[in-house]
């Protein structure tokens, strides 16, 4: 035996793994090829800042986001200037004082800046108190204005009841943001069982699961969310509204998703290192688990990721159709709802700004999807 | 492996381990109605075909494309189920057991001794798995070691095939085709099989390594005494590695004989002319060549009388009305062809 595997050793010197002396993993192949897609790492870098902000929503804005102020309405976005009033230059930026003025003819209140007056703008500063994820009370903001200053800072503008338009930004991306998250979720244990039943066991039950899959997908999507949106009792709660939303999002999400699996399923069934885990004495669960579900995984999760920015604007939809969420939580949706009137695009366009979060959360997501995608088959032949 | 490898059983060539009789595997083609499907026709695969395989020996099967060859070798190891037959294999624990009627619980027990080495090395290794738990895991999935006994054993298979044991940890995307076949092969054996079921396991590879893998699956042959079905389109590789030869066309085996037999008494005008088509490494030897005429028949609607009979040049009006059956034409040489006796038949 030991002459036998020194002549085979030495035979075949032609070796592929001779040359890279270290060993790639799946999963690292996988990381250097997303790393090669730089539009995708540009907009993971964007989605991770978007929930690191929504996640610490109540510090990184500047104000509560409820808090109205009746002599600040339909402030337009205000400028960042490092000159200070007296004219020199600061290195603290600032924003200057403003002055309400109403038009004789009009009667129009318009807003002008005010150079002489000028508001630095302090960081890690005292603010508004909130109370962290409803934990515990703080009152330090990422950035914002001096505490006793008299002054406003509004980068994004402020709505009909002088509301400041960063915070509610930043606020409603807690929702938007959260509930593409989590329906996709729960589509993807519907998607996987559902589906994974339909191609393992085929038959009657792939017939039934694939029929009721054509049915839900031949439905019209906006009218069967607004019907089931209607058939959510009015009296709910807010977060069980949420909730309830998530869920009918879910529900008619998890058919394309389904039919993914059950094409993977059905085609890796008849893979020969499946018949090989067989031969090698595997029971099914562990073909599935084992040997079937990672194979297919990476796709599944750049499909997702795919998904999420439908099911956003699905959310974005129903709320600025008046149908999902309503005031006072504060979604992209319900900020857009606001902004749907032709006041708003005459006069104030800033309150249309959630739309470009939507429009900016959605790429990222699409263009992130697209290099997971890529990067699922690091072992494309 | 030395010692373990060795099996209590004499290793005489007269102790048979796998009789296969009357072996069909037929497929229903469906007619996709809205919810049914309706059965129209079968394609018969795989058509009453017999043989059986002694200890330690080796049967080739050789056939064209869509003959049916690899269908007989994954019916015997049951990876379908067949539609009629008898799979009688002399299992160590269980005695001789009919393969045909076993449940798929039942067969994990008899994989133990038997397994297969597939035609493409890309595809039958995970490629999520590294070369250890690919090797180990039927050690593993049986309960038989476990830990560092397990890499040993891992690292002991590697080496028999002609693989460091230090790329155990590494992924098979770092292999080429030739060294993942020999992966391949170290996870055939790694349950000590009695019969491997080889289902072109050099095709897929370039004509340098395949050489060398064939040399490897006729050295472990001769050391651990196996047995192979070694199925394959080759026929120099059949000549090199089998001690007989099944051949086969549309779902049947036209001829059975030891492979000197068989190669230099032709008794079936299918042979010569799969032989004659086989190209000669010697340009001067110049044979005549004797073509085939013709699509290879459909296995859903074969033509009556003898399959062959309408790309056969010597075939006759009995050859299309008369199936013939497949006989002993001359000692251990059996043949399926109404002339055999008359033809003079070479390659």
């Amino acid at each position: 035996m030991a002459d036998l595997s020194a002549k085979n050793l030495a035979i075949e010197e032609e070796t592929i793994a001779e040359k890279g002396a270290s060993i790639a993993t799946p999963r690292q192949l996988m990381w250097w090829k997303f790393k090669k897609h730089h539009v995708a790492m540009v907009s993971a870098i964007i989605l991770i800042l978007f929930y690191v902000v929504a996640l610490f929503s109540d510090f990184v804005g500047p104000y509560n986001p409820e808090k109205t102020n009746a002599k600040t309405k339909f402030v337009p976005p205000q400028a960042i200037s490092f000159i200070n009033g007296e004219g020199k230059f600061s290195l603290r930026p600032g924003v200057y004082g403003l002055i309400e003025e109403r038009d004789p003819e009009t009667l129009r209140r318009t807003f002008h800046v005010d150079k002489s007056v000028w508001h630095p703008i302090y960081f890690i500063v005292r603010g508004d108190p909130y109370k962290m994820w409803g934990l515990w009370e703080s009152d330090i903001h990422l950035f914002g204005l001096d505490k006793e200053s008299d002054g406003v800072i509004f980068l994004l503008g402020s709505d009909r009841l002088g509301r400041d338009m960063v915070s509610r930004i930043i606020h409603g991306g807690k929702i938007s943001l959260s509930i593409g998250l989590l329906s996709v979720f729960l589509s993807l244990i519907l998607g996987i069982v559902l589906g994974g039943l339909s191609g393992y066991y085929g038959g009657m039950v792939d017939n039934i699961i694939q029929r009721i899959i054509e049915f839900i997908r031949s439905i019209p999507s906006l009218p069967l969310w607004m019907a089931l949106s209607a058939a959510l009792p009015p009296g709910w709660p807010q977060t069980l509204r949420y909730f309830g939303i998530t869920l009918i999002l879910s529900i008619l999400g998890w058919t394309g998703l389904g039919r993914q699996v059950r094409g993977r399923f059905l085609s890796l069934r008849n893979e020969d290192f499946v018949l090989a885990a067989r031969l090698s004495g595997a029971r099914d669960f562990r073909v599935i688990i084992q040997h079937m579900v990672p194979s297919f995984m990476s796709h599944i999760i750049a499909s997702l990721t795919l998904s999420i920015p439908g099911i956003i604007l699905a959310e974005t939809s129903l709320s600025f159709l008046g149908l999902g969420l309503r005031q006072p939580v504060i979604s992209w949706g319900v900020l857009l709802q606001e902004a749907q009137n032709i006041r708003t695009v005459a006069l104030a366009p800033w309150l249309m700004i959630p739309g470009l979060a939507v429009v900016i959360t959605v790429l990222a997501f699409n263009f992130l999807g697209d290099g997971l995608r890529d990067a699922a088959d690091p072992f494309g032949r | 492996m030395s010692s373990a490898a060795v099996k209590p059983e004499t290793k005489t060539k007269t102790d048979t381990l796998l009789e296969v009789q009357n072996l069909k595997m037929h497929f229903p083609i469906y007619n996709q109605g809205i919810f049914r499907k309706r059965v129209v026709n079968h394609v018969k695969a795989v058509d009453d075909v017999s043989f059986d395989i002694k200890r330690a020996e080796v049967l080739g099967l050789v056939g064209e494309s869509g003959c049916g060859k690899t269908t007989t070798g994954r019916a015997v190891i049951r990876a379908y189920d067949p539609t009629a037959g008898k799979i009688l294999f002399k299992d160590t624990d269980k005695g001789q057991v009919d393969l045909a009627q076993l449940s798929r619980e039942e067969m994990r027990d008899v994989w133990k001794n038997i397994q297969m080495i597939f035609q493409d090395p890309y595809s039958s290794l995970n490629p999520r798995m590294t070369l250890e738990q690919i090797v180990g895991e039927p050690l593993k999935n049986y309960g038989i070691l476990d830990g560092s006994a397990l890499r040993d054993r891992v690292a002991e298979l590697l080496r028999l095939v002609g693989l460091r044991p230090e790329y155990m940890s590494r992924y098979p995307h770092a292999f080429s085709g030739g060294q993942r076949q020999r992966i391949g092969i170290a996870r055939a054996l790694s349950l000590n099989p009695q019969l491997i079921v080889c289902d072109e396991p050099v095709s897929a590879l370039d004509v340098s390594v395949q050489a060398q893998v064939l040399n490897l699956l006729k050295d472990l042959q001769g050391q651990f005494q196996l047995t192979y079905l070694f199925i394959s389109h080759d026929l120099s590789v059949v000549r090199h590695l089998c001690d007989r030869v099944a051949v086969m066309y549309v779902g049947k085996i036209v001829e059975i004989a030891s492979t000197d037999d068989l190669f230099n008494n032709i008794q079936h005008p299918y042979t010569e002319a799969l032989l004659s088509s086989a190209p000669k490494p010697d340009p001067r030897a110049r044979t005549k060549h004797v073509a085939l005429q013709g699509e290879v028949a459909d296995a859903a609607n074969p033509p009556s009388g003898c399959y062959f009979h309408p790309r056969c040049r010597y075939a006759t009006d009995k050859c299309k009305s008369d199936t013939p059956a497949l006989r002993e034409v001359t000692p251990n040489h059996w043949a399926s062809c109404h002339y055999a006796e008359e033809l003079d038949l070479s390659a």
